[in-house]
């Protein structure tokens, strides 16, 4: 084959030397690159291009594409390449793609997994989805229309997930004249812009997806153009898989395989650096160490494993080792922390509530993690920083996560898979967001728990009790402080030392600044978890009447007490009966519409499913309820 | 320090490994269906390498029609059985008692041994995810779907509520009642299944090579006679011809191209120089425009 050949040309070795072809074809490359751009960008275009250049096209394919393009094409009587690539039903209706798709295409040095998201409202979240797995990214430009606040908005993201590969295809040249001067203009104010968020380097080619110019090989209609065409940049640029062999050893073990008592591998996919028999390792968070005994496979014991290979290791020692913690090269250690501010993406029509438990998977562990109030949301079209108290679907924000013990990591710019992580809601299972690890805060490493001599358990033998809390939820107007009440009084009448946090009465103080809102609600109820937690190391009963209308809340405050101490008391009332009593007159405001997220009416109320104790205000009334939550309490 | 770039196969290799283990790690009650075809015998490797020196620590099943190719029964029990793993075979018994058959039934066919023998036999044996051998690059509508696809209770797939892939997280967690079908081999196209077969030495059905068989041609589409359960049409009768098959299903349904290619090499030859995609050998396909996502709504792999 010649310099000049096209080169997605059929290799003549096929027809030829199968042999010969296909030992040639063992050795290609892989390059997963994603590409940005709207509709009208001819992304689509392009991308049904180079599958057409590179032959990945089939004659029956070719037939329904021809029928297609002059049934719904956009383009007369030539064939739409965008058919070729809006796969779903619904969107082809529509005219629009919805959701990620990935494509293939391969030539004879390499094989590409193209990333392909759409241009609408949700474009942020399947951007960066898109952009997760991508070495390289190519950003469309409309020749005609130039740099726009689009192009900002993918420049931005594909910065922002760490994509450090960046083509800049100024598409429809057809449509200018194939005008330099238009091309230069695009690139110099790019230039500009690019420099201004943190990207270094990029690679402008001036193409068209349409007419094929610049994709395959030099265009006659850009004489003054000297760069590489698209396809041969992408065959030749470098993938970053060999500089992460060079980085120090890490492998987030999967799982422990066990076929039998003699046998103990360590399954996972190695993030970075290499490894060989003999090398010396630490697991962390644990710290043991030991050296690696055999790199084991199905096909016989290996002496070298790298970067990017998945991987059964075994060990010299028997050190406790399991899903989740992370082997890594003796003198070179991750960072372990469990406080970290990050960059999060919001993917979820719920919205992020701070303060709430959610999922946080990070390599092969699931932790349990909060969220604090982002610091500030990134204006994703400007760059602008915004106060926020949340973050809502396609937001980009940047916040302090704490996570519920100590995790290695490390920084998401360092490795995608030590510092890429996902949130997961507790309720829907949902994924909820994306997020890439600044740094470690560190008040987490700074901060140590003070030891003190008299301690919890000094406190409540002086009391001669056993602290609890007894945590009663239901809906406004069921009954809870009034319940709440007796038990107490009961409680002192037995000498016992109690302390009754009110609903009602902590917003007049400690929670005066908190509202009604479902992120408030779920502060509300951390911070009288956290004072409940403190009085119960006093050595109190604490009995608190709260609505705290959801689950995901009541389990956060049942982790943070002692095995045991907490009592969850669903004061079952129903809500017409609740809204029969009125009490305080809530329910009529609410219904009116004076009173907003009120539990039952406009916010939702998430019953207990298993309470400890269940209290049925139809058929018991406030009395019996009391010395039936004390008999559980003092058997 | 020695330098190592991995070829696309060996990443390829890593990454459906990678999505083997991570089901095992977090799923309660895993199996691999196993259709026996060329991509299932890649996938099947691929566990075995993922787990060695354990075997795969999960059943295989076969969701069969009792209409598949003679050749694929014989080599799916050898198959097992060298893996060291339990062989599950489901045939739906209303469509057995029915005696649902491809040449009187048309789609309900398909509908009732595959699309609902399926679901029953996920439900019977509890299994909360499922391995399948599909890939992205088979049909447009697969191009979107993800490693992990989420189904309601009853099995159906709804396009626009599934779950965000980033980088290699995949978020296994899901709600009673839901299952998942995983497909570790998602990214692989044709000729990558094809090069790994060769370059691991994986068995595959001899119904790829070429060979005389007898066939009959009808609606366009060369048809294997394989067993005595073909009714002949008026005037039809079997011809012997050098015939062999880019995909395998039921052999009433499945087409085959005339072709000379009896090594492997020659059959990786052949697909390259070839002119028509893979699918257009299954007569399901032609049903109607984005056939396909219809059927995956309704719950067929």
């Amino acid at each position: 084959m010649t310099k000049n050949d096209p080169i997605y040309k059929t290799d003549a070795l096929i027809a030829q030397d199968i042999d010969a072809y296909l030992e040639a074809h063992q050795h290609k490359t892989m390059l997963r690159f994603i590409t940005c751009g709207s509709v009208d960008d001819g992304k689509s275009t392009l991308i049904g291009r180079l599958l057409y250049d590179s032959k990945m096209i089939f004659e029956d394919q070719l037939a329904a594409l021809e029928a297609d393009s002059k049934r719904v094409g956009t383009q007369g009587q030539e064939i739409d390449f965008a058919l070729l690539v809006d796969g779903l039903a619904a969107e082809r209706e529509q005219g629009i793609t919805i959701d990620v798709a990935y494509r293939f295409f391969a030539t004879e040095k390499r094989k590409f997994i193209v990333a392909d998201t759409p241009g609408h409202e949700q474009y942020t979240r399947n951007m960066v989805t898109g952009a997760s797995t991508a070495d390289l990214a190519v950003i469309l430009i409309d020749a005609r229309k130039g740099v726009l606040t689009q192009t900002r908005r993918h420049s931005y993201l594909v910065h922002l997930l760490g994509i450090r590969n960046i083509v800049l295809a100024v598409n429809k040249m057809d449509l200018v004249g194939y005008d330099h001067s238009v091309f230069d203009e695009i690139v110099a104010e790019y230039r500009a812009f690019a420099q201004s968020i943190g990207i270094a380097e990029f690679t402008p080619i001036p193409i068209s997806g349409f007419k094929g110019d610049n994709i395959t090989g030099p265009s006659a209609n850009t004489p003054w153009y000297d760069g590489p065409s698209l396809l041969p940049h992408l065959e030749a640029v470098e993938v970053d898989g060999t500089a992460d062999q060079e980085r120090p050893f890490r492998m987030p073990v999967q799982w422990v395989n066990r076929p039998n008592l003699d046998f103990r591998g360590f399954a996972g996919l190695i993030a970075s650096g290499t490894v060989r028999p003999g090398d010396s390792v630490r697991v962390l968070p644990s710290g043991k160490t030991s050296k690696i005994a055999r790199i084991v496979s199905l096909e016989g014991d290996r002496d070298i494993a790298v970067a990017g290979e998945s991987v059964t290791l075994t060990l010299r020692d028997e050190i406790d080792c399991s899903r989740g913690q992370v082997i890594v090269a003796a003198q070179e250690p991750l960072e372990v922390a469990d406080q970290f501010e990050a960059t999060i993406v919001w993917m979820d029509e719920n919205e992020l509530l701070p303060g709430r438990a959610y999922w946080l998977k990070i390599g092969t562990q699931t932790v349990s993690a909060t969220v604090a109030q982002p610091k500030y949301e990134v204006n994703v079209n400007t760059q602008e920083h915004l106060a926020t108290k949340t973050l809502d679907l396609n937001a980009i924000g940047v916040a302090n996560i704490t996570t519920d013990r100590e995790i290695p990591f490390a920084s998401y710019a360092e490795n995608r898979d030590l510092g890429g992580f996902i949130l997961i809601d507790k309720l829907t299972n949902q994924t909820a967001a994306a997020g890439m690890i600044n740094f470690a805060l560190r008040r987490a490493q700074n901060i140590h728990w003070q030891a003190t001599d008299i301690g919890r358990e000094h406190h409540a033998n002086m009391k001669h009790q056993k602290p609890a809390v007894l945590w009663l939820t239901g809906l406004s107007g069921s009954g809870k402080s009034t319940v709440a009440n007796i038990v107490e009084k009961k409680l002192a009448r037995m000498n016992r030392h109690t302390f009754l946090l009110d609903g009602d009465n902590v917003r007049h103080g400690l929670n005066k600044d908190l509202g009604f809102t479902e992120a408030d609600r779920v502060e509300n109820i951390r911070r009288v978890g956290e004072v409940a937690k403190l009085m119960t190391d006093a050595g109190l009963i604490v009995i608190t009447a709260f609505i705290s209308p959801f689950r995901a809340e009541r389990e956060m405050v049942r982790s943070m007490m002692q095995p045991g101490e907490f009592i969850e008391i669903f004061i079952d009332t129903p809500l017409e009966v609740a809204e029969a009593r009125d009490v305080k007159g809530l329910y009529a405001k609410a219904r009116s519409g004076q009173l907003k997220n009120f539990t039952g009416i406009d916010s939702p109320y998430e019953a207990p499913e298993t309470p400890e104790i269940r209290i049925d205000t139809t058929t018991m009334d406030a009395e019996e309820a009391a010395d039936l939550i004390i008999a559980r309490l003092i058997p | 320090m020695s330098q190592k770039t991995l070829t696309h196969l060996q990443r390829l290799e890593a990454e459906s490994i990678h999505i083997l283990r991570e089901v095992v790690a977090e799923a309660e009650n895993p199996v691999m269906l196993y259709s026996v075809g060329k991509d299932s015998a890649v996938m099947l490797h691929l566990a075995k390498k993922a787990f060695y020196p354990s075997p795969p620590p999960f059943p295989l099943m076969h969701v069969d029609t009792t209409w598949k190719f003679r050749d694929m029964y014989a080599l799916r029990d050898k198959a097992a059985k060298a893996a060291g793993m339990e062989l599950i075979v489901h045939q739906n018994p209303e469509a057995k008692a029915n005696g649902i058959n491809p040449f009187d039934h048309g789609s309900l066919h398909t509908d009732m041994w595959k699309t609902e023998g399926l679901k029953q036999a996920l439900d019977k044996h509890g299994f909360d995810v499922a391995f399948g051998g599909a890939r992205r690059d088979e049909e447009k509508s697969r191009a979107k779907e993800r490693v992990f696809s989420f189904r309601s209770a009853n099995h159906r797939w709804d396009p626009k509520n599934q779950r965000p892939e980033l980088w290699r997280l995949y978020n296994a967690k899901k709600s009673k009642g839901e299952s998942v079908r995983v497909f570790p081999i998602s990214n692989w196209t044709e000729l990558d299944i094809w090069q790994y077969i060769h370059l691991e030495g994986i068995e595959i059905v001899p119904l790829y090579f070429s060979a005389p068989r007898p066939t009959v041609e009808r609606d366009g589409l060369i048809l294997m006679v394989d067993d005595d359960r073909f009714p002949l049409r008026e005037g039809e009768e079997p011809v012997m011809r050098s015939v062999r098959f880019r995909t395998l299903g039921c052999y009433p349904l499945t087409g085959a191209v005339e072709s000379e290619a009896q090594t492997l090499q020659e059959v990786i030859q052949e697909m390259l120089l070839t002119t028509t995609s893979e699918r257009q050998g299954r007569a399901i396909d032609h049903d109607q425009a984005a056939s396909m996502e219809k059927k995956k709504q309704e719950g067929y792999f």
